[in-house]
């Protein structure tokens, strides 16, 4: 073959080039994102207008002209002034813990901690221990937050103890009876149900327990203190009950199907605001006189059920997602009930659902701004009932009251909604979204 | 003292009957070492927060008198934050021992709830307030105007009956919480607001520009508001009426919270008979003899109260007015001690 000689063909490779500046960089996304197309160009130039328009003044209300050091309402009547964060610093601790006792402060501080630590080591998948992480979260953490929160030293009487001894008592016997009429061996169950008892009995004993804290009523606890308890309660409760009563509504069993879907269907029918309202005006009409609920209890009662019943509609959608196989499968190896549902049909239902879960707890969230209504100050309540206090009434304190807790709410709320797409991801096994 | 919540749970889950409260609250509240005081959720003046937390207001303080007349100590009480709706159920139920809520005194509050009404410790009625480049300067001028106002309140009732006697019309523009009030006024999309004449000088301090709104002359209700006791226990409606006229008859005898010690040892019969140097009058409703002094000194006298709170020296800078002592042009006045 002869070499060299053809004139047309290159001996080299052409030079590459950079490419063209309107392709590349800022130029170039520019004009592919913004610029592409005449109505796209408008559309961009009427965004920045707008931008320019809406932002600075923002800005300047929010940082520039706002008030940040003063000791009462003087420093924020001045003219054009902004925000006024002096009233949120002044008014900070009782966002943060309601009326709840200066000096006891620390209590709150330390649940806060506790919990914080255990929501980590159970949110991060590389931390070991984590049925020891979830057994803290779900047993030891509510019963140490209970005490620290109120004080413990609950006022259980001699005959509650009797009332609680008969009716572990007879728990027994109901188990020892039918353990021995269906042939079964009756020690293994009869232990499991003592020892049952006998935690509960601990849990008693540790709460009505006097550590020498001093008692704080709910009445003076508010602020984030009341959102989070409010919340995190509503969230723990809603969830396995929420699983039951979806379980209960696809149940063969006539009985357990129907009074599923009572309860669903009543409490989704009701607004939450006439439940809190019946539990203030209502109950306490009917219980005999010098007998008061807590109001926390009622709202954390109310919150809960109410919770568990959207709970339930979100996981239930997440079964019927689950191909008909799944469940056949389950039986055919042999699977009882609760081991197929536990083993191979929930984790994949939930999986699915996690966006509707999360949706829903962030919901909740924001749903306890509701207890205002029976006179628990959660903290956008407590913010609104600092608006009334005249030293600080200025034409911006609601404004900024009411931006401080926006943001804190939506801390939460971002952190939620971040924390569960990430868990999408990380249980992401083969079906490409 | 002990958590109350969960033995009520277990004990009504239980059986276990609960005690129900008796008839005597003087010795209900004097076993338990507190007043429950049924108070407002937020209400400049009358009830609202301080930078601590601490409740203060004119109503706050009726409440911390009657502690300090049992206990000789003005934080034996409690506060139940109520709604406007909750508050006679609250009462009624037991809840609470008193209710000094800035409720209005009228004939079916006191006559059909079961409820009395101890006394009055405020004078208010409702007014309104409107922009002054409206032009205008009496209320018989607003026909046509659409009236913001908070529903469920008396204020609605008497907003109707005032524009219908004078043969005027308006458009109510209602909402549930002040705050929303508020705003839509600050937001111009009612010319006028309405409610009693101390909430107005209390939203003037929200406005944009304060200095733009006047409250009209007119008064066109008589809202008294004052403490409330439950029916049935003549002792303990005693003791808050008496610790209420206590307060003002020590204004009109110039004992001050400042001077009540060496007013003891006054040569006026009635400052005597007061602070309990003279005559057993205490005993009479259950409690010493040196009850009104125990109010002076943690309290204060009427006059004191209400300059702390909402006086003219306060950013609410309301003026005595009808409030003033029967002496003085006003309408408090309180029988003798004798």
């Amino acid at each position: 073959m002869p070499n060299g000689s053809i004139a047309y063909v290159r001996k080299e490779e052409a030079p590459t080039l950079s490419p063209p500046i309107t392709e590349t960089g800022l130029v170039g996304w520019l004009r592919d994102n913004l610029f592409d197309s005449v109505g796209n160009t408008i559309l961009t130039i009427l965004g920045i207008l707008f931008l320019a328009w809406a932002v600075p003044p923002v800005i300047s209300w929010l940082f520039i002209d706002a008030v940040y050091v003063g000791d009462n309402r003087d420093a924020c009547v001045v003219e054009n002034a902004g925000a006024c964060w002096a009233f949120v610093h002044a008014k900070f601790g009782q966002f943060m813990y309601g009326r709840y006792p200066l000096e006891e402060r620390w209590r709150v501080d330390l649940t806060g901690v506790l919990l914080i630590l255990g929501l980590a080591a159970a949110a991060i998948p590389q931390v070991p221990f984590k049925r020891l992480t979830m057994l803290f979260l779900l047993v030891v953490f509510p019963v140490l937050g209970f005490v620290l929160l109120t004080g413990g030293d609950v006022d259980l009487s001699w005959s509650f103890w009797l009332g609680f001894a008969g009716l572990g008592a007879v728990l027994l016997a109901i188990v020892f009876v039918v353990c021995l009429n269906a042939g079964l061996a009756p020690l293994g169950p009869v232990r499991d149900v003592g020892l049952g008892v006998l935690a509960i009995a601990l849990i008693l004993a540790i709460v009505s327990f006097d550590f020498g804290l001093r008692p704080v009523e709910t009445q003076l606890w508010g602020g984030l203190l009341v959102t989070l308890v409010v919340a995190i309660v509503g969230i723990v409760a809603s969830f396995p009950i929420g699983i039951v009563l979806a379980l209960g509504r696809r149940s063969h069993l006539p009985v357990v199907r129907l009074v599923s879907v009572i309860f669903i269907e009543f409490w989704r029918g009701v607004p939450l605001i006439t439940v809190l309202f019946m539990s203030s005006v209502m109950l306490p009409l009917f219980l005999p006189e010098g007998v008061n609920f807590d109001k926390l209890l009622r709202a954390l009662i109310g919150v809960a059920l109410f919770a568990s019943a959207y709970m339930a509609e979100v996981v239930r959608g997440g079964l019927q997602a689950i191909p008909k196989g799944q469940y056949e499968a389950a039986n055919a190896m042999g699977l009882s009930y609760w081991q197929g549902m536990g083993l191979i049909i929930l984790p994949q239902a939930l999986k699915l659902v996690i966006p509707g879960i999360v949706n829903t707890f962030i919901g909740l969230f924001k749903d306890t701004s509701l207890v205002l209504i029976i006179g628990l100050f959660d903290l956008l309540g407590i913010v609104t009932l600092n608006f009334s206090d005249s030293n600080w009434a200025s034409p911006n304190t609601p404004a900024t009251g009411f931006i401080f807790a926006a943001f804190v709410f939506w801390i939460f709320c971002f952190s939620m909604s971040r924390y569960s797409i990430y868990m999408e991801k990380r249980l992401h096994r083969g079906h490409a979204r | 003292m002990t958590n109350k919540i969960l033995p009520i749970v277990f004990g009504a889950a239980l059986g276990v009957a609960a005690t129900a409260a008796s008839a005597a609250t003087l010795d209900d509240v004097k076993a338990k070492g507190f007043v429950q005081c049924g108070s407002n959720t937020g209400l400049a003046g009358f009830a609202a927060p301080d930078d601590k937390g601490e409740w203060t207001g004119i109503d706050v303080d009726v409440c911390r008198a009657i502690a300090a007349a049992i206990f000789d100590d003005p934080k034996a009480v409690k506060f139940t934050p109520l709604t406007a709706k909750e508050r006679f159920t609250a009462l009624q139920t037991g809840e609470v021992d008193v209710l000094v809520r800035n409720t209005t005194w009228t004939m079916s509050r006191d006559t059909t709830l079961g409820l009395n009404f101890a006394g009055v410790n405020y004078y208010d009625g409702q007014g309104f307030m409107v922009r002054k480049s409206l032009d205008v300067t009496s209320a018989l001028e607003l026909s046509g105007a659409s009236v913001c106002v908070q529903t469920g309140t008396t204020t609605e009732l008497n907003l109707t009956d005032y524009f219908k006697a004078n043969g005027m019309d308006y458009k109510p523009v209602v909402f549930e919480k002040l705050e929303e009030v508020n705003a839509a006024y600050d937001a111009n999309r009612c010319d006028v607001y309405t409610t009693d004449a101390s909430g107005l000088y209390s939203i003037r301090l929200q406005l944009t520009n304060p200095g733009d709104h006047m409250v009209l002359p007119e008064i066109i209700s008589k809202e008294p508001l004052g403490p409330v006791v439950r029916q049935g226990d003549d002792q303990w409606f005693n003791l808050v009426r008496w610790t209420l006229f206590a307060m003002i008859n020590a204004e009109e005898m110039g004992v001050t919270m400042a001077n009540v010690e060496e007013m003891k040892g006054s040569d006026n019969p009635n400052v005597k008979r007061l602070l309990g140097v003279d005559g057993k009058f205490g005993e009479a409703i259950g409690l010493s003899n040196d009850w009104a002094a125990r109010i002076i000194k943690h309290v204060g006298n009427y006059g004191e109260v209400f300059d702390r709170n909402v006086g003219p020296n306060t950013p609410l800078g309301i003026a005595r007015g009808v409030n003033a002592l029967w002496s003085k042009g006003g309408l408090q006045y309180a029988p003798p001690i004798r």
